[in-house]
């Protein structure tokens, strides 16, 4: 594999930085098929804080995420150069998820962690400047790279690999693909109710299994928040036990040291629980990660079933149309009657 | 008033064993519960000491019995510390009297009563625990199943008479035992408060396993892993409900009697601060008298002085041995918690590492079948 990927994009990655220092792109070192992770190491390494003037030019303070990346084939010959780097929002990972699904709407694209904390139990603060949210994000924008750039169709888009190694213009360029005018269309169609007249199978199974992965997912993080929030509580009113053997400890002479010591134990028992479900909560990423998952894969199934449905309109409107021309050419009204004709009678009686 | 009863028997010959049978499990008739008591005990013992006929004893007995035998203890060995027993009054229609746990409860109770009181040195050569422990029929005056209050005595000292200065060391009891009680008190609480968080944890543990068969149901390749964690959950559930069994079974009820233990012991303490005011009340009087009319002091007082030295005697003596049954106790009770606790994780643990197991298994199965369609 290494040898694969040296073969093919030594030269046109070298060339690539030597000639385009905007970082336009030779397309032949995307065209050959292979994945971009099998060709790149990517990783989002660390987080920070900024501040800046948002859109309506008030004060915000939010967090960027570095992006890294770097060739495979460097560290395989024995150099270990450092890598490319460039900062991102996470509304730009935002934008270009929706760029992926608009231009390939038959892929389940890979979700994003979310964008506000859910399913919290009531410890945990819905913050997301809160450090330990912040650093399951950055895993979860991580995972969601190597996902993407591990598709043998997404993998080779070429938003996405500006995205990783364009830092600035990038977002003009999502841009002026006109994306954004489809995928408003596409979503007032979406949620309109209409019915397909011959159910594609396959299509169909896979919206129901998607809707009880969406249903059974659900209901899991919600029954693990609640019982974080009971496990909690035991775990704290333990150190009640601290604070009570200490002072019992007081009156005792045998057993006082034994006493404090125990109360010890139970102060550290109680304060254990903090990590036990600080590290559950990683659990509970990937369960919403699949929550989401399911919820791209019932959006692909809906599409496809637009698209059948406008095809299927399309077709009744060209059979229609060509009756009505063969009408006028011949002058004879056909007493052919066909279904949707009958159906259509009360408009045309009014 | 046996004041005056030799504590050196203790050391010599053997000790009184007792051993108290399961009420339910040895009935030869279904016990017949009366208007105010519980079902009887049965008790075995071995005894090896002279002043019994024979070496084994069996007997049935009721709460009854037992408040009677505490009572005639009381009252003829008021300087000693009497052991407490269980609760006398529950409420009707909060704890089930006939419930399993309750009379099992009961009955570790009332055993560890009377090893306790077998156990003393001077108490266990009392007739009333001779009679207890042998007669088929406890001939006891129908007057004294009246009493109520258990650790209340029928005689009093004489009253009226005020306390000048009680002596540093039984200052230092009382303010032990009114620190301890109410330390107990707070480790009671807490103990019922887990036990309440705990039961809701595992309400939610249940549904949250449920969760895991439900959706088990839905797939395929993850339905023996999903049905395996709700089996691992399921597992943790029956851990949980044990521990919490447990505690309030075994923990709990500890507690509660050492409270009744510490009440018991403070008793003691104000009777013999009752006995050394009476003291010091005839003696101030006699004094007064001698200066007066030169009429000598009465034999009474100097024997109040006497009642009063062997009062201080026994107490401190009863006071040494219950510090030590009750660092025995409280080392038995806190290290059985804690075993119990780790045996509650062990099984957890046991549970989701077999989890692993069948997750590893059906990953290795995976593999190979996919390398065979490949």
């Amino acid at each position: 594999m290494a040898e694969d990927s040296k073969e093919d994009s030594v030269a046109s990655n070298v060339d690539s930085d030597q000639q385009t220092p905007d970082g336009s792109l030779n397309n032949s070192v995307l065209a050959d098929g292979s994945c971009l992770l099998r060709r790149m190491e990517i990783c989002v390494a660390e987080a920070e804080k900024r501040s800046g003037k948002n859109a309506v030019s008030m004060q915000e303070t939010f967090t960027v995420y570095l992006v890294e990346t770097r060739p495979i084939d460097a560290t395989a010959e024995g150099r270990s150069p450092p890598p490319d780097s460039l900062w991102r929002r996470y509304s730009e990972f935002e934008l270009l998820r929706n760029y992926l699904i608009i231009a390939y709407p038959y892929i389940v694209v890979p979700p994003l962690p979310e964008k506000r904390a859910e399913f919290v139990w009531h410890k945990l603060s819905a913050d997301n400047m809160d450090p330990d949210f912040v650093e399951r994000r950055r895993i979860g924008l991580e995972n969601f790279l190597f996902r993407v750039a591990s598709h043998p169709v997404l993998s080779n888009d070429e938003i996405l690999y500006h995205f990783l190694t364009k830092e600035h213009g990038w977002k003009e360029m999502v841009y002026e693909t006109g994306f954004q005018a489809k995928a408003d269309s596409r979503l007032r169609a979406l949620s309109a109710t209409f019915r397909v007249r011959s159910p594609h199978k396959r299509l169909v199974e896979m919206k129901h299994y998607s809707d009880g992965l969406q249903s059974h997912t659900a209901q899991l993080l919600r029954a693990r928040t609640r019982v974080a929030d009971r496990l909690y509580a035991v775990y704290k009113v333990h150190g009640n036990y601290g604070r009570v053997f200490s002072e019992w400890s007081a009156i005792e002479k045998e057993m006082g040291d034994g006493l404090q010591s125990a109360g010890h134990h139970m102060d550290a028992y109680a304060t254990s629980i903090d990590d036990i479900l600080e590290e559950e909560e990683h659990y509970a990423d990937q369960l919403k990660e699949y929550l989401f998952y399911a919820e791209a894969l019932r959006a692909v199934c809906r599409k496809h079933e637009l698209s059948q449905f406008e095809l299927e309109m399309a077709s009744l409107d060209l059979i229609s149309k060509k009756q009505q021309r063969e009408e006028l050419a011949t002058g004879v009204c056909h007493t052919n009657i066909n279904l949707k004709q009958y159906a259509m009678l009360p408009k045309a009686c009014k | 008033m046996s004041v005056g009863a030799p504590r050196g028997l203790a050391s010599s010959g053997q000790k009184l064993i007792t051993e108290m049978l399961h009420p339910l499990s040895a009935a030869e008739e279904p016990p017949s519960p009366g208007p105010d008591v519980t079902v009887s005990a049965e008790e075995k013992e071995k005894t090896s000491r002279i002043e019994f006929d024979l070496p084994d004893y069996s007997v049935r007995r009721r709460y009854q019995d037992f408040d009677w035998l505490r009572i005639k203890l009381e009252d003829s060995q008021p300087t000693h510390l009497i052991p407490p027993l269980p609760e006398k009054f529950v409420m009707k229609g909060v704890v089930d009297r006939f419930s399993e746990e309750f009379v099992e409860t009961r009955m570790k109770a009332l055993d560890k009563f009377l090893k306790r009181v077998a156990d003393h040195p001077v108490l266990s050569f009392n007739p009333h625990l001779n009679a207890f422990l042998t007669a088929k029929d406890l001939n006891k005056r129908q007057g004294l199943a009246l009493l109520t209050k258990v650790g209340e005595s029928v005689k009093h000292v004489a009253g009226g008479y005020k306390l000048r200065a009680r002596p540093a060391e039984f200052c230092a009891m009382g303010e032990y035992l009114d620190t301890f009680s109410q330390k107990l008190g707070t480790i009671d609480r807490i103990a019922q408060r887990i036990l309440r968080e705990q039961s809701e944890y595992l309400t939610e543990l249940r549904e949250y396993g449920a969760v895991y068969s439900s959706w088990a149901g839905s797939e395929e390749q993850l339905q023996r892993p999903l049905e395996g964690v709700a089996g691992c959950v399921t597992t943790s559930c029956g851990a949980l409900e044990d521990l919490s069994d447990n505690m309030s079974q075994d923990f709990l009820p500890v507690l509660r009697e050492y409270v009744l233990y510490i009440e018991s012991m403070k008793n003691v303490l104000r009777k013999r601060d009752q006995v050394q005011a009476e003291y010091e009340g005839r003696l101030e009087a006699a004094v007064l008298r001698k200066q007066e009319d030169r009429t000598p002091i009465p034999v009474e007082v100097e024997k109040c002085q006497d009642k009063v030295e062997c009062f201080n005697a026994d107490l401190k003596a009863d006071w040494e041995r219950w510090q030590r049954n009750k660092r025995q106790d409280f080392k038995q009770l806190l290290t059985g918690m804690a075993d119990k606790n780790i045996n509650y994780y062990e099984k957890c643990q046991a549970a989701w590492e077999s989890l692993i197991t069948l997750l590893q298994e059906k990953q290795t199965e995976d593999k190979t079948s996919e390398t065979e369609l490949n």
